[in-house]
């Protein structure tokens, strides 16, 4: 009776399919979360240091005669980055006040500004930058892959970094004036 | 000689019968269908989940322009393709890229699926699988009263 009541005997799933089943789901919740939580960090903070990159320049708008330029090679200078498109019409808004304020402190050989063309068609940007008297180093951000280490949110967004390669301070939108960009330039200058 | 010359006339008209296709396909401007056939593969840098065929920004026209002038220099669709995934990056395809980490984007549908249709499988396997505990029960019974009867059988006998 004892035997004939035992219970009977379960065909449960393989221990390697159970293995791999769940191996797949950590692999997958770890990839979400991995991709969450670089949405979440949103824009490189202020106070932190920047990675290093390199901006090939549009022939015509090198830096010391070479097409590319090497962030880790500013080091020592301000920095200003501008990440602008020529479809953008906000970016319009500040273009000759970037200029202006590239003319101003290009003498004092302290300052740098950088250009970043984003998602742009070369012929448009360079009419652009014809258009506004751009001569500041200019280039494609090509393969997005500087927007996407800044993690930029729209065009036009600019960033100030400091002599030691700290991010100090990041605007969003256009400048409305010439003054507005003098006041953090010389707030690192001043340090 | 006019022999000569009417075969001289043939030849002309040979000729120029061979040259007229050529003509006929001079460089033309490519059409609207040649270039949204490319735009469709790719999808808009600026907005969300919007193809480049039909996407009213900037931006897309500077892009369906850029087609259009590729095309017109004789680059096929590959190249013009490859040419915006090195300036634009991957993210620009319609579809991922089939290598390194774009990979899960293909395998892990049909895995997800695979895993479902086998826990289904086993449920209904368990579902039509006959019950163990009751058959067994009737049985032991059935027997208990085989049991029972031979041994009322056998008493019954020795008392006659």
């Amino acid at each position: 009776m004892a035997e004939t009541m035992s219970s009977p005997v379960r065909r449960s799933v393989p221990i390697w399919a159970q293995v791999l089943i769940w191996s797949a789901l950590v692999v997958l919740l770890m990839v979400i979360g991995i991709v969450l939580n670089r949405r979440s960090e949103g824009n490189i903070q202020v106070g932190n240091r920047i990675p290093d990159f390199t901006l090939p320049l549009f022939s015509g708008y090198e830096s010391n005669d070479q097409s590319e330029i090497r962030f880790s090679d500013l080091r020592g200078k301000v920095v200003v980055i501008n990440f602008w498109a020529s479809w953008c019409k906000p970016c319009e808004l500040e273009a000759a006040d970037l200029q202006a304020a590239w003319e101003y402190y290009r003498p004092t050989g302290q300052v740098i500004f950088l250009g970043v063309n984003y998602v742009d068609t070369e012929p448009e940007a360079r009419l652009y930058l014809q258009k506004f008297g751009i001569t500041y180093p200019n280039g494609p951000d090509l393969g997005t892959r500087i927007s996407q280490l800044f993690r930029i949110s729209g065009v036009p967004e600019t960033y100030f970094v400091d002599k030691n390669g700290v991010l100090r301070y990041v605007r969003v939108g256009p400048f409305t004036s010439l003054e507005e960009i003098q006041r953090q330039v010389d707030l690192l200058l001043a340090e | 000689m006019m022999r000569l010359m009417r075969l001289s006339w043939l030849i002309l008209l040979l000729a120029a019968l061979a040259v007229r296709p050529a003509w006929a396909q001079g460089p033309r401007p490519p059409t609207d269908d040649e270039v949204n056939a490319i735009a469709r593969k790719l999808y808009c840098p600026v907005c969300e989940n919007t193809p480049l065929d039909v996407c009213p920004t900037q931006a897309c026209a500077q892009w369906r322009s850029l087609i259009r002038q590729m095309l017109a220099e004789g680059k096929t669709e590959q190249e013009i393709v490859q040419y915006f995934v090195d300036n634009y990056g991957a993210r620009v395809l319609n579809e991922p890229p089939r290598q390194g980490f774009h990979w899960l984007a293909y395998l892990v549908p049909p895995l997800a699926i695979l895993v479902g249709v086998a826990i289904v499988v086993q449920a209904f396997r368990a579902m039509k699988r006959p019950g163990p505990a009751a058959p067994t029960a009737r049985s032991d019974q059935e027997a208990l009263l085989d049991e029972y009867l031979l041994r009322l059988e056998e008493e019954l006998r020795r008392q006659r």
